[in-house]
C-alpha cells in the first residue's frame, strides 16, 4: 500500500536520509530501527508531510504523496504520533480526541454548535481502547509521558487510518507498560486491518512485535527482514553490537 | 533625474537616523528577546535632552560633535536603569506582557517629558556650518545631510568591529544565535544584557540628537519612530545589524522618492514593500528562524466553560444593563454606551489573542476601519443607520482578511509588530489623507437618526456588542473554536489530524477584525464624529490592557476587563492630569504582580499550577 523509493534528504551538508527504498504491505507491523541520529524520524517527517523530501517518491495506494502537506495526507488515511508527543495541551483527554474526531468529519467550520457535545461516544471508545478511560476529563497538560503517548494513538486513531506511523511510542515508559503499548497496538492494527510504521530502540519489542524489521544507519538502509534475518545480518550486528566503533567505521 | 538623486541623498540621510535607532533595537532583541516599545522615548529623550545640552553650547561643529555624544551618554544610563529596574523581573514573562510593559514606560516617559520640557516643539538654533550646503549637479545640498550619510556606514562598522574584536561582543553574538548557550558558559548574564541595553539606549539617544538641527523634538516621535524601527527590524531580519542597516536603508530612500513620486501613496508602497519581502523571506533580509525559547503552550491552562453561578451573575448584569436607561442619567448612560463598545472591541481581540494565539498590537486598525467606513457611508453616501453600521464589519474584515493572509503565517513578535505597523499606517492615511477623512479635523455630525435617541441607541449597542461578544463567546466552545485552540496548542499535531492552522487563523482574524470594525461604527455613532485617535497605538493597547485585565486564558476576562478599564480610565482622565503616566504605572504593576498573566494568577492552583510538560 506505500512505496517508497530512493527517499532522500540532507540538511545544511548532514545526510539524514540517503536513497532509501522499502515498501509496507496493507496490516503488517513494520519495524524500522536504528542508532540515534540515523535518520528514522526524519523518514517519517518525509512520510507524514512534515518534511518535503530533496529527492525520490512515497506511494501511497500508487499516488505520489512526497510533496503532500500533512493535512492531505492524513485524509488519505495516514494516522501518525511523534518522537516528542504533540498534543492539545489547553484541552481535555476527551476533548483532544474529540478535536481530532471534528477534524476527521470535517465540522470544523460550525461555529454554532457546542464542540463538547460532538462524538463523545466515539471519543470514548477510541479512549478506552488505549485504555485511558481513566483520565478522559482531565487536561492534557498535567497528563503523563506515557499517558500522552497513549493520547497521542487516540488522536491518530481518530482519523480511522490505513497506516499508522508510530515514532518511538514507547520513549520514556517503564519496560512492562511498553510490551504492553505494543501488544494493544498489534490488537488494534489486526483488529482494523491497519498496517503500521514504527521505531524502537527496545529490541524486546522490535522482535517481539515486529512481523518485519527494516535497519537503517547514517542516514542509509542497511538491511530488511524477519527478526531472525536481522539477528544475523553482519553489518546489523556491527552497527549494534560494537556501538563504539560503528560510528567511526562509516 | 537630478531632482531624484538629490531625494535619494536625502533618503539616505535618513536612513541613517532609522538605523541608529533601529539598530539598538535589533541588538537588544537579539540578545533578550525582548521587542523594546520604548526604544523610540529613548530616541525622543536624546533629542530633548540634545536639545538642552546644544543649546547651551556654543555653535562649532565639535561642540555639536561633544553634545550629542553626552546625549548618548546620557539616554544610555536612562536605559541601563529602565533595564535594571523593570525589563530585568521581566524576562522569564509572557512575550506579549514584555511589550505591554515597555508600553507602559512609553506612557511614563511621554508625561515625564511633558512635565520637563513642555508640550511646545523645541528647534535648535543652527550654527552657521548647520546651514552650508554643497554643490550636487548644480543643486544645493545640505552639508549637514552629507554629513548624516556617512554616518550611517561609520556606526555600522564601528559595532561591527566590536562585535568581531571584542570578547563582549563574542558574547553577544553567541546569545544572539543561541541564549541558552551562553548561559550555560556560565556568563554573567545579567551583565550581559544591561550592557547591550546601554548600547542600544545610547544609540537611539544619538539618533534623537542628531534629527534635531533638521527637525524639533517633539511629544509625537517616539511611536513615530518606533513604528518605522519596527518596520526596518522586521524587514531586515530580528537580530541582524547588517539586515537593519540595508532596510533601513531601502525604508528610508522609499519614503524620500515615495513624497516625489506617489505623495499619497508613500506609506502603502512602504507596507507593500515589507508584504514582499515577507511572503519571499519569512524571516527578513537577514534574519534567520529564531530558536524557541519557552514553550507557551505549556503553560496554557485549559479553558473551562463558565460555571452555573457565573451565568447568574451574568444573566443579573444583563438584566441591570437593559434596565439602566430608565434608571441613570445621560452622562452615566453614555459611559455606558463606551462600555458595550468596549466590551465587543475586547472580546473581538481576546478571541485573536487567547484562542487564536496571535498577539495583535493594532487592534485599534479594525475599530478605526469600521468607524471610518460607517462615518463615510453617511457622509458621502448619506446612508441611513443599518447600512452604515453593516458597512463596518464589511470594511474591517475585508481589510482584515487581506492583511491576515499575510500575516497569520508569522508568528509571536514578527506578527506583533507587523499588526502595530500597520494600523500606524491605518493612522497616517486617515491622519493625511485629509480629502477624504478630514485629516486631523476628523468626520463629524455622524449623529444617529431622531428615531433612536440615547436610549434607544444604547439598547442597539447594547443588542449588537453583548450579542457579538456572545456570539464570538459561542463560536469559541464550538468546533471552530477548537480547532482554532488546538492549532495554537500544536500546529504540528493540527496539521497531522487534517486541520488546516493558517485557514483557522486567518478565518478567526477575519471574524476578530469585522468584529472591531462593527465596534467602531457603534463608536462613530456613539461619538457623533471620528478622529484619527481612534487607530492611535494608545487605543490598540486600549485593547490589549482589557484583555490582559480581565485575563487571555477565560472567555468572560475580556467582558469584564472592559467594565473594569473603561471605569478606571474615566476615573484617571477625571482625577489627574497625568493619566498617561498612570496608566502606564498600572500596566507596570499588573505585569509585575502577575508576571505569567492575569489569568495564570487568579487560575485555581490545581490546574495553573500543576499544567507541566516533561519535554
Ligand atoms: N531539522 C534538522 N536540521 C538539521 N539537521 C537535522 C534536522 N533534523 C535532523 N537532522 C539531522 O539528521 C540526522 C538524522 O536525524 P533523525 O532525527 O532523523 O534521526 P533518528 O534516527 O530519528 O534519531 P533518534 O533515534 O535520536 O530519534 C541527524 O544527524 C540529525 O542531527
Ligand atoms: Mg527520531
Amino acid at each position: 500500500m506505500l512505496v517508497v523509493q530512493n527517499l532522500t534528504k540532507t540538511f545544511g551538508g548532514v545526510h539524514a536520509v540517503t536513497d532509501v527504498s522499502f515498501a509496507v504491505t496493507a496490516g503488517e507491523m513494520l519495524a524500522l530501527i536504528g542508532p540515534n541520529g540515523a535518520g528514522k524520524s526524519t523518514c517519517f517527517n518525509m512520510l507524514g508531510g512534515q518534511i518535503r523530501p530533496d529527492g525520490g517518491r512515497i506511494l501511497l495506494a500508487g499516488t505520489d504523496i512526497s510533496k503532500a502537506t500533512p493535512r492531505t495526507i492524513c485524509r488519505l488515511g495516514v494516522g501518525r504520533t511523534f518522537q516528542i508527543t504533540a498534543t492539545f495541551a489547553s484541552m481535555t483527554a476527551r476533548e483532544n480526541v474529540q478535536t481530532a474526531l471534528t477534524a476527521h468529519h470535517r465540522q470544523t467550520a460550525r461555529v454554532w454548535q457546542e464542540a463538547d457535545t460532538l462524538h463523545v461516544a466515539e471519543a470514548d471508545a477510541l479512549l478506552a481502547q488505549v485504555s485511558l478511560s481513566a483520565e478522559a476529563g482531565r487536561p492534557a497538560g498535567i497528563l503523563a509521558y506515557g499517558d500522552l503517548k497513549r493520547l497521542e494513538l487516540a488522536m491518530a486513531l481518530a482519523c480511522n487510518p490505513k497506516l499508522l506511523l508510530m515514532d518511538e511510542p514507547t520513549a520514556g515508559m517503564a519496560p512492562a507498560e511498553r510490551a504492553g503499548l505494543m501488544a494493544l497496538t498489534a490488537g488494534l492494527a489486526q483488529a482494523r486491518g491497519m498496517a503500521v510504521l514504527f521505531t524502537e530502540h527496545d529490541m524486546d519489542v522490535v522482535f517481539g512485535t515486529a512481523s518485519r524489521i527494516l535497519v537503517m544507519d547514517h542516514g542509509a538502509l542497511i538491511a530488511q527482514g524477519d527478526a531472525a534475518m536481522i539477528r544475523a545480518d553482519p553489518r546489523v550486528r556491527a552497527v549494534y553490537l560494537g556501538t563504539g566503533f560503528s560510528s567511526g567505521g562509516h | 533625474m537630478t531632482a531624484l538623486l538629490i531625494q535619494l541623498l536625502t533618503g539616505l540621510a535618513g536612513a541613517s537616523t532609522l538605523f541608529l535607532v533601529a539598530a539598538g533595537l535589533t541588538v537588544i532583541f537579539g540578545v533578550t528577546r525582548v521587542v523594546n516599545f520604548s526604544h523610540g522615548s529613548l530616541f525622543m529623550l536624546g533629542a530633548y535632552i540634545g536639545w538642552t545640552i546644544l543649546s547651551r553650547l556654543p555653535r562649532d561643529p565639535g561642540s555639536f560633535a561633544l553634545g550629542v555624544l553626552l546625549t548618548g551618554l546620557a539616554t544610555s544610563a536612562i536605559g541601563s536603569a529602565v533595564e535594571m529596574v523593570l525589563l530585568r523581573r521581566i524576562y522569564k514573562a509572557p512575550e506579549l506582557l514584555q511589550l505591554l510593559a515597555t508600553f507602559g514606560v512609553v506612557l511614563i516617559l511621554q508625561d515625564a517629558t511633558q512635565a520637563i520640557w513642555g508640550p511646545a516643539d523645541l528647534t535648535l538654533p543652527r550654527g552657521p556650518w548647520l546651514r552650508s550646503a554643497v554643490m550636487i549637479l548644480g543643486e544645493r545640498f545640505p552639508l549637514y545631510d552629507l554629513i548624516l550619510i556617512a554616518t550611517g556606514p561609520l556606526i555600522l562598522g564601528t559595532i561591527w568591529l566590536l562585535f568581531a574584536r571584542t570578547r563582549w561582543g563574542t558574547l553577544v553574538r553567541a546569545a544572539t544565535l543561541d541564549r541558552e548557550m551562553v548561559s550555560a558558559l556560565g556568563v554573567d548574564q545579567r551583565r550581559l544584557f544591561t550592557s547591550v541595553f546601554a548600547l542600544g539606549a545610547g544609540l537611539a539617544g544619538i539618533g534623537g540628537a542628531l534629527v534635531l538641527p533638521q527637525g524639533s523634538a517633539n511629544l509625537q516621535m517616539d511611536l513615530s519612530v518606533i513604528t518605522d524601527a519596527f518596520v526596518v527590524v522586521v524587514v531586515g531580519g530580528l537580530g541582524s545589524l547588517t539586515g537593519a542597516y540595508l532596510a533601513a536603508v531601502l525604508i528610508g530612500v522609499l519614503q524620500a522618492l515615495g513624497i516625489v513620486l506617489l505623495p499619497k501613496a508613500t506609506l502603502v508602497v512602504v507596507f507593500v514593500v515589507m508584504a514582499c519581502v515577507l511572503i519571499v523571506r519569512p524571516h527578513g533580509l537577514l534574519g534567520r528562524p529564531l530558536t524557541a525559547t519557552r514553550t507557551d503552550a505549556a503553560a496554557i491552562a485549559p479553558i473551562r466553560p463558565a460555571t452555573p453561578a457565573l451565568l447568574w451573575a451574568a444573566a443579573a448584569l444583563l438584566v441591570l444593563a437593559i434596565a439602566a436607561p430608565l434608571i441613570v442619567g445621560p452622562f452615566v448612560l453614555s459611559v455606558l454606551t463606551d462600555i458595550t463598545i468596549a466590551i465587543l472591541f475586547a472580546a473581538s481581540l481576546h478571541v485573536l489573542m487567547g484562542p487564536g494565539g496571535m498577539a495583535s498590537f493594532g487592534h485599534a486598525a479594525w475599530f478605526g476601519l469600521g468607524a471610518y467606513g460607517t462615518a463615510l457611508a453617511v457622509k458621502s453616501l448619506a446612508a441611513p443607520m443599518p447600512l452604515a453600521l453593516l458597512l463596518a464589519p464589511i470594511a474591517a474584515g475585508g481589510v482584515a482578511l487581506v492583511f491576515g493572509a499575510l500575516v497569520v503565517r508569522l508568528s509571536g513578535v514578527y506578527l506583533a509588530m507587523l499588526t502595530l505597523a500597520f494600523a500606524q499606517i491605518v493612522w497616517a492615511v486617515a491622519f493625511q489623507w485629509s480629502d477624504v477623512t478630514g485629516g486631523d479635523n476628523g468626520i463629524l455630525g455622524v449623529w444617529p437618526p431622531a428615531w433612536a435617541g440615547p436610549a434607544s441607541f444604547y439598547w442597539i449597542s447594547l443588542v449588537l456588542c453583548v450579542g457579538g461578544a456572545i456570539l464570538l463567546r459561542r463560536a469559541l466552545y464550538a468546533p471552530f473554536g477548537f480547532a482554532l485552540r488546538a492549532s495554537r496548542d500544536s500546529a504540528l499535531r493540527a496539521e497531522a489530524i487534517g486541520l488546516n492552522p493558517n485557514a483557522l487563523r486567518l478565518a478567526a482574524f477575519t471574524l476578530a477584525g469585522s468584529a472591531a470594525g462593527l465596534a467602531g461604527g457603534l463608536a462613530a455613532y456613539a461619538k457623533g464624529s471620528v478622529f484619527p485617535t481612534t487607530i492611535s497605538v494608545g487605543h490598540s493597547v486600549d485593547a490589549l490592557v482589557m484583555v490582559l485585565l480581565g485575563g487571555v486564558q477565560t472567555m468572560a476576562g475580556p467582558i469584564i476587563g472592559a467594565i473594569a478599564y473603561t471605569g478606571l480610565f474615566d476615573a484617571l482622565l477625571l482625577a489627574t492630569g497625568f493619566w498617561r503616566a498612570a496608566l502606564g504605572a498600572c500596566i507596570l504593576a499588573i505585569v509585575l504582580l502577575f508576571p505569567q498573566g492575569i489569568a495564570g494568577g487568579f487560575n485555581r492552583p490545581g490546574v495553573a499550577g500543576s499544567v507541566k510538560r516533561t519535554i
